[in-house]
């Protein structure tokens, strides 16, 4: 019997909630980190065994941890991360510039096939990577020294790479997403990168179809067809069918199609998932109910999925790696709030229950389907 | 002092502790020549503890990171040059060097 994991990161601390395959009783186990935010964790897809743990504060800054045993225990592994070179400036608020000064790492993306090997996506915006379990981390530079970098400035969260998706077909293959800067892609393993903001649409900067400066939130794609990515923009969902080459907007019938997190369903490539917010002054749903929205058409398309979620009175955010889903089928998805609420589905949407109802601030959900 | 009596006792916050995997206070030797100064206080505390780097110190500089600060007695040292001698009672083990996380709320 298959069992499920999810991993919980919150303002306060990592929680693990474990079910079997019916995905209805859930057991909650933590804090780890008790204190620290934890931004993010995620376990390696060649050992589930192996998670990555981001944790932060702003008293003593970043600690990476690891566990070898499902996240039963865990120990700190190195948290030097010294960008490469030249550290240069990118520009801040105002538009001075501002020297790159490294903060928090915001997303762990582990290695499709090796366990000892995890790239970091960090603030201030860089992507850097460990060989060796997170023993010791070095710099992708090709990224941070692009030739728009020097421009890039950051999103209300801070200049962060949040996003790092792995191409399972050629991993050499990397996509990248920075809040303000856009989305760039590699082909050569990170060496050098393009940027993939091609019909995007940004009104708040000043050339809303500028190369660089789009606030994008989150990308996501399906294993099967890895040439097609979903983005949920600062306003805005959209996808790309050639790689991110061009991006045609897909909002549809969404009430706002402003949100943090996209995912896309593990058994059907042309379904995906995004949670509307009222606005990017307003994080917190149109209408105070906490409505999921799915279009089985890859977008445009969007039917509301609402039973087992509250439809009144709910005003809070779900951050953009705070969505994800499992592989059993059907399929289950998950995701966060800033109120603490853990939601899960074992039904691919239709019906939602509570993983857990009173945590501290959700910041990142991942999930594990064991065997 | 010069490493030869008392050593330094260093008391830690929460977090630190939890990191390190440490009681409160923590005695740390500072070896000689010379008197025993804040930059080589850490750098003895942190080679017996290296999870502790970074968290107390920026990596690279080595200067304080904004949200720590460091009390002796009723004193805030927090701003004394890293390279001067620590106070006597310090440097004596006589006052505990305290590093204390910043009231940051949170």
């Amino acid at each position: 019997m298959g069992q499920v994991r999810i991993l919980v990161g919150t303002s306060k601390g990592l929680f693990v909630a474990t079910s079997d395959e019916g995905r209805r009783d859930w057991t909650l186990d933590g804090p780890h980190f008790g204190g620290w935010q934890v931004m993010h964790a995620k376990g390696s897809p060649a050992d589930p065994n192996r998670l990555y743990a981001s944790t932060w504060t702003d008293w003593h800054g970043q600690v990476v941890h690891r566990s070898d045993d499902g996240g039963r225990t865990w120990e700190a592994v190195d948290n030097h991360f010294a960008y490469e070179g030249d550290v240069g400036t990118h520009q801040w608020y105002d538009g001075t510039p501002h020297p790159w000064d490294f903060k928090r790492v915001w997303h762990l993306e582990p290695s499709l096939d090796d366990p000892d090997t995890v790239f970091a996506g960090v603030e201030d915006a860089a992507l850097f990577k460990s060989t060796d379990g997170g023993a010791s981390w070095s710099e992708l530079p090709g990224l941070r020294h692009h030739s728009t970098g020097g421009i890039w400035q950051p999103g209300a969260g801070g200049l962060c790479l949040h996003t790092i998706l792995i191409d399972p077909t050629r991993p050499e293959r990397m996509y990248v997403a920075i809040s303000a800067a856009g989305a760039f892609r590699t082909d050569d393993g990170g060496e050098s990168w393009s940027v993939i903001t091609k019909g995007l649409s940004s009104e708040y900067i000043p050339d809303p179809e500028a190369e660089v400066g789009h606030c994008v939130h989150r990308i996501a794609l399906h294993p099967s067809r890895p040439e097609t990515l979903f983005m949920q923009k600062h306003w805005d969902v959209c996808r790309s069918d050639d790689a991110g080459g061009q991006w045609t907007e897909v909002s549809g019938n969404l009430p706002s199609d402003f949100g943090f997190p996209i995912a896309v369903h593990a058994h059907e490539p042309e379904t995906i998932y995004v949670v509307p917010i009222k606005s990017d002054a307003e994080h917190y749903p149109p209408d105070g109910r906490l409505r999921v929205y799915r279009s089985r058409s890859g977008g445009g398309e969007w039917e509301a999925l609402t039973e087992g979620l509250p439809q009144e009175g709910f005003f809070q955010n779900i951050l953009r790696d705070a969505m994800s889903i499992d592989t059993l089928d059907p399929c289950g998805i998950y995701f966060g709030t800033t109120g603490g609420q853990v939601y899960g589905s074992p039904d691919g949407g239709d019906t939602w229950t509570t993983v857990a109802g009173h945590l501290p601030r959700v910041l990142s959900i991942e999930v594990q389907t064991l065997p | 002092m010069t490493g030869e009596g008392a050593p330094i006792v260093v008391a830690l916050p929460t977090h630190l502790r939890t990191l390190a995997g440490v009681e409160r206070e923590v005695e740390v030797a500072v070896p000689g020549p010379g008197a025993p100064t804040q930059r080589r206080m850490f750098d003895v505390l942190e080679a017996a503890h290296p999870r502790l780097r970074g968290t107390i110190r920026d990596h690279d500089t080595g200067v304080r990171r904004a949200y720590m600060r460091y009390f002796a007695g009723t004193a805030d040292l927090s701003h004394d040059d890293p390279d001067a001698p620590l106070p006597e009672a310090v440097a004596s083990g006589d006052e505990v060097f305290r590093v204390v996380g910043a009231i940051a709320g949170g």
